[in-house]
């Protein structure tokens, strides 16, 4: 076991985890932040992207030690400090990209990595930036308009 | 009245309201459970956590086909935390299936690499693994048949020795005479002045839904079962189960609750193994079980959409009519039976009323294999079907000196006409779709071939699909229930015994539910996914729960708005006819100015809690489509109405590299009315995407039985990279069946998707691709065929 401590949405948190533990099951089971989901448990999917260091990652490969001293955000931690939804989450919900759900909160947290770093994307760079997270419900269409969307609601 | 006279039916009164009488239904209305999904709120299977709760795991055979001589968990029961090890040996055996062909936990031999031969409960997943490793079988291997023509063969070894009753199997052939027979074969044949034959074969693919396969089951003192599951078909699952209970010698009742589900497919229409051995390692050990799929074991253990070879003649006369259709198809069932076996029943459709034509012969074999056993997926078998019809009439077209899309214009489906199966469209929008299409891509004014100055070549293609939209009787109730209380404060509780698989039937019943009852969608909420709630229904299948579901909650809404209409009439001292409720708002005709407006919540407290009567206003229905369960020989009205496409696509070849880039696609559908566009839309990007897959990248690859790309990276399944730019246009023909004329619309987007490509391609470099996927390297091989016989 180890004790690392890292922020998780803004609150600190120390906690002791074994050396093989990987961030989405201390974020899932330890830290009882069920968004995050394990799709595959391969980084194949990117049903598990959260953001650490202001990088997306996926925390199914993402050894927990590796987290200390770091900040991670998950989808749980999207809502603005208004009260009101992250642009993000307004989009994904007006322009219908979500169906099933199951890859929702890795695709959302792959949009924020990128619009955090590069707040004006085009069509392709939004396509590339969510390549490895994997819906088989909506095609992705209407997720790419939310992004771009969301970007454009951001620049107000 | 005979089948001919019948052909063609009477003009039916329109009964649908004029759109723009509508105020919730035809919006773009967000599913209702985004807004938790986009916060991680929403809860799934995975995230439950009930006290006391064990983890379950499968043992699975490591043979594809093998007796089993022993089965020795000694070390397994001293694993710490271990608290039961079941095996065919020591628990009741529970047959499943609908031909009960297969024992959940196999005793005497294993028959293929999904085969379950033990499970395990423990109080960690690491435990139930340590102890599913430390279990020994001796297996006792048997020759393995890998193909249907391998299992025809004269002596081959017997997957099945006999069926679930104990009567001896002669062969590997499944029981199950799928032949359909329209018209004069013969005659048909005279008629024609050009015919085709061609083969075409399609692989098995995985429904890759992105949450795994999971349970929790959990029985009470009183050998009550509860499973949180993630069933596309409650009501036929708790029956399944309840069967199993007996079997168990439990007496206790079945109660199956679905959380949120990731995805659904197809996948889910059959109840699978490992349910039935939660429910086992739970009756054992008193406690709450959760099985949990790896990807793994979702892409080796899951049921796919089968692998199929088609052999089809058409002809058509000196006009370009369709005189007949000749169609045999094998399918490679796999070791056991679920619906996949049943795919023909549904091939039967496009193969008959797919187009115009009057003469048909369909037959079709399923044979075991000791691959993975075969379920129904988006479609069920109708784009495997379709793959093999449209590129036929592509082929068939090119030999009588057509052009693709004149040919199809030709032989185009018309409202009103009685199909050769007994299928009976009162709308029908196939020609309009067709037009649609061929005007959005510039069809009439393409370039096809190489584009100049590159190695590239372009082409466009089409393809067709019909499907079933208004319910489809496969068993003897097609029906659903719906139950609608309404709170005295204003809050509208919906019960459907429908399912909600993310396609969004929950936001589909609110709008048709708020529509006709004047409320606000945002007070009315729809509740599916417990069988102690809510009422019967035939499952989230065949595209039916929008038309049947939706009919349901519309009639039992009409019942509840009949009520209140009565009492507040009564209130407001005006005549029931002066009533209408609007956006929650009661308007009546009245000259009393302080009655002509009146918040709906303000009357309903009224008539529960003032003393007029003390009324709640509640009301349950079941609707049942006036559909027919096929006959003997397959003829009949199965649906109440019927959904139609075309599909257009342009796309380059580069004939270096053999990669299809699809450029432009567009996609009509005759819906009948569109309740809600943006769902509607997601319907057809999606089911377009899934179909790109299945004609591109897609194909479980076997090795002996044995799975060989389990996982995302080898299983090409696209990508946001992949995306292609779709246009998905709605042609609504307002269905007179359909609530406010809606059809239904879930799986018709991938019908199409692949003969359209394969079209396409050739159109693009001349090469006729007739086996999917159409990847690069088969790409290739065609060109340099081509080019090879151009050089002989």
């Amino acid at each position: 076991m180890k004790t690392i401590t890292f922020t998780v949405n803004g609150n600190p948190v120390t906690l002791d985890v074994s050396e093989d533990a990987n961030l989405l099951s201390v974020l899932n089971d330890d830290l009882e932040l069920a968004g995050a989901k394990e799709g595959c448990g391969a980084g194949e999917c990117g049903a598990c992207t959260v953001i650490v260091d202001g990088v997306a990652v996926t925390s199914c490969l993402y050894p927990a030690c590796e987290a200390d001293g770091r900040v991670v955000e998950t989808v749980e931690g999207l809502v603005l400090e208004s009260g009101s939804l992250h642009p993000l989450q307004r989009t994904f919900v007006d322009y219908g990209a979500v169906q099933c759900g199951f890859c929702t909160p890795g695709m959302v947290m792959s949009a924020k990595a990128l619009l955090d770093k590069y707040p004006n994307p085009n069509e392709q760079e939004v396509k590339v930036a969510l390549a490895g997270n994997i819906c088989r419900c909506t095609g992705y269409t209407q997720i790419v308009e939310a992004v771009l969307a969301a970007a454009e609601e951001m620049k107000k | 009245m005979t089948r001919k006279e019948e052909r063609l039916l009477p003009e039916v009164e329109r009964a649908v309201r004029a759109p723009e009488e509508l105020v919730v239904v035809g919006k773009r209305i967000p599913k209702s459970d985004a807004l938790y999904k986009v916060l991680g709120q929403a809860q799934y299977i995975y995230d439950m956590q009930l006290p006391g709760m064990l983890y379950g795991k499968i043992l699975w055979s490591e043979r594809a086909h093998a007796k089993i001589i022993s089965i020795d968990t000694s070390e397994a029961e001293k694993v710490p935390g271990v608290r039961a090890v079941i095996t065919a040996q020591n628990t009741p055996e529970i047959r499943i299936g609908f031909m009960k062909d297969q024992p959940v936990l196999k005793k005497d031999k294993v028959r293929s690499f999904r085969d379950e031969v033990a499970a395990v409960a423990a109080t960690s997943w690491e435990a139930a693994e340590e102890a599913i490793s430390r279990i020994k079988v001796v297996y006792e291997d048997l020759p393995g048949i890998f193909s249907p023509e391998e299992a025809m063969e004269e002596g081959a070894p017997l997957i099945h020795e006999m069926d679930a009753r104990g009567k001896e199997l002669k062969d590997n052939r499944i029981r199950l005479p799928w032949k359909l027979v329209c018209g004069d074969l013969e005659k048909g044949k005279a008629e024609a002045t050009c015919t085709v034959t061609t083969s075409y074969e399609v692989p098995a693919v995985n429904h890759c839904c992105m949450g795994t396969s999971a349970c929790i089951a959990s029985f009470d003192a009183g050998d009550n079962l509860t499973i949180y599951d993630i069933t596309q078909i409650p009501s036929l699952a708790k029956a399944d189960f309840l069967e199993a209970l007996k079997a168990m010698g439990a007496k206790g009742r079945v109660r199956v609750i679905t959380p949120t589900i990731g995805g659904g497919f197809g996948s889910k229409l059959d109840t699978y193994g490992y349910q039935y051995i939660a429910m086992l390692l739970s009756h054992r050990t008193k406690r709450p079980v959760k099985i949990v799929f790896t990807r793994e074991e979702e892409f080796f253990a899951t049921s796919p959409r089968q692998q199929a070879k088609f052999t089809i003649t058409q002809g058509c006369d000196k006009e370009g009519y369709l005189t007949f259709r000749e169609v045999n198809a094998t399918l490679d069932n796999g070791a056991y039976i679920s619906w996949g076996a049943t795919t023909p029943s549904v091939m039967m459709m496009p193969m008959s009323s797919l187009y115009r034509v009057p003469n048909i012969e369909f037959k079709s074999t399923c044979i075991y294999t000791n691959n993975t056993w075969a379920q129904a997926m988006r479609g069920y078998g109708n784009p495997q079907a379709t793959f093999a019809i449209d590129c036929n009439m592509d082929e068939l077209a090119e030999k009588a000196g057509i052009d693709p899309v004149e040919f199809r214009r030709r032989n185009a489906n018309i409202p009103g006409e009685e199909t050769p199966q007994g299928f009976l469209p009162r709308t029908c929008g196939h020609r309009e779709c067709l037009e649609a299409v061929v005007e959005k891509m510039g069809y009439e004014g393409r370039q096809s071939g190489i584009v100049e100055g590159t190695p590239k070549a372009r082409g466009m293609g089409v393809a067709s699909l019909i499907h079933v939209g208004g319910g489809a009787k496969i068993y003897r109730s097609d029906g659903c229930a719906t139950s609608i209380k309404i709170d005295d404060d204003g809050w509208v509780d919906v019960f459907s015994g429908s399912q909600d698989i993310g396609q969004g039937l929950d936001t589909v019943l609110r709008q048709i539910v708020a529509e006709v009852l004047g409320f606000k969608p945002e007070k009315v909420k729809i509740h599916v996914g417990d069988t102690d709630t809510c009422g019967w229904d035939a499952g989230c299948h065949a595209s039916r729960s929008t038309f049947v579901a939706g009919n349901s909650a519309k009639v039992c809404a009409e019942i509840v708005r009949a009520q209140m209409v009565a009492n507040f009439a009564a209130q407001l001292e005006v005549a029931e006819d002066a009533i209408s409720i609007t956006e929650g708002e009661v308007l009546a005709q009245t000259d009393d100015p302080d009655k002509q407006v009146t918040k709906v919540e303000r009357l309903l407290r009224r008539a529960h809690m003032t003393g007029r009567g003390n009324t709640m206003f509640m009301a349950s229905n079941f609707w049942e489509p006036n559909n027919k369960l096929l006959a003997g020989d397959f003829h009949g009205n199965f649906s109440m109405a019927y959904t139609y496409g075309v599909h257009g696509v342009e796309l380059e070849v580069d004939t270096e590299t053999g990669q299809v880039d699809v450029i432009n696609y567009v996609a009509a559908h005759d819906i009948g009315k569109a309740i809600n566009p943006m769902l509607l839309d997601g319907q057809a990007y999606g089911g377009i995407m899934q179909g790109i897959g299945y004609a591109l990248t897609e194909e479980m690859l076997f090795d002996k039985g044995k799975l060989l790309n389990p996982n995302f990276r080898d299983y090409k399944i696209l990508t946001c990279l992949d995306v292609v730019p779709i246009e998905a246009i709605i042609v609504e023909t307002d269905d007179p069946e359909g609530p406010f004329g809606a059809k239904g619309v879930g799986e018709p987007g991938l019908v199409p998707v692949a003969p359209a490509i394969a079209n396409a391609i050739y159109d693009a470099v001349g090469i006729r691709l007739r086996r999917l996927p159409m990847t690069p390297d088969r790409v290739l091989e065609a060109l340099w065929a081509k080019a090879g016989k151009a050089i002989a």
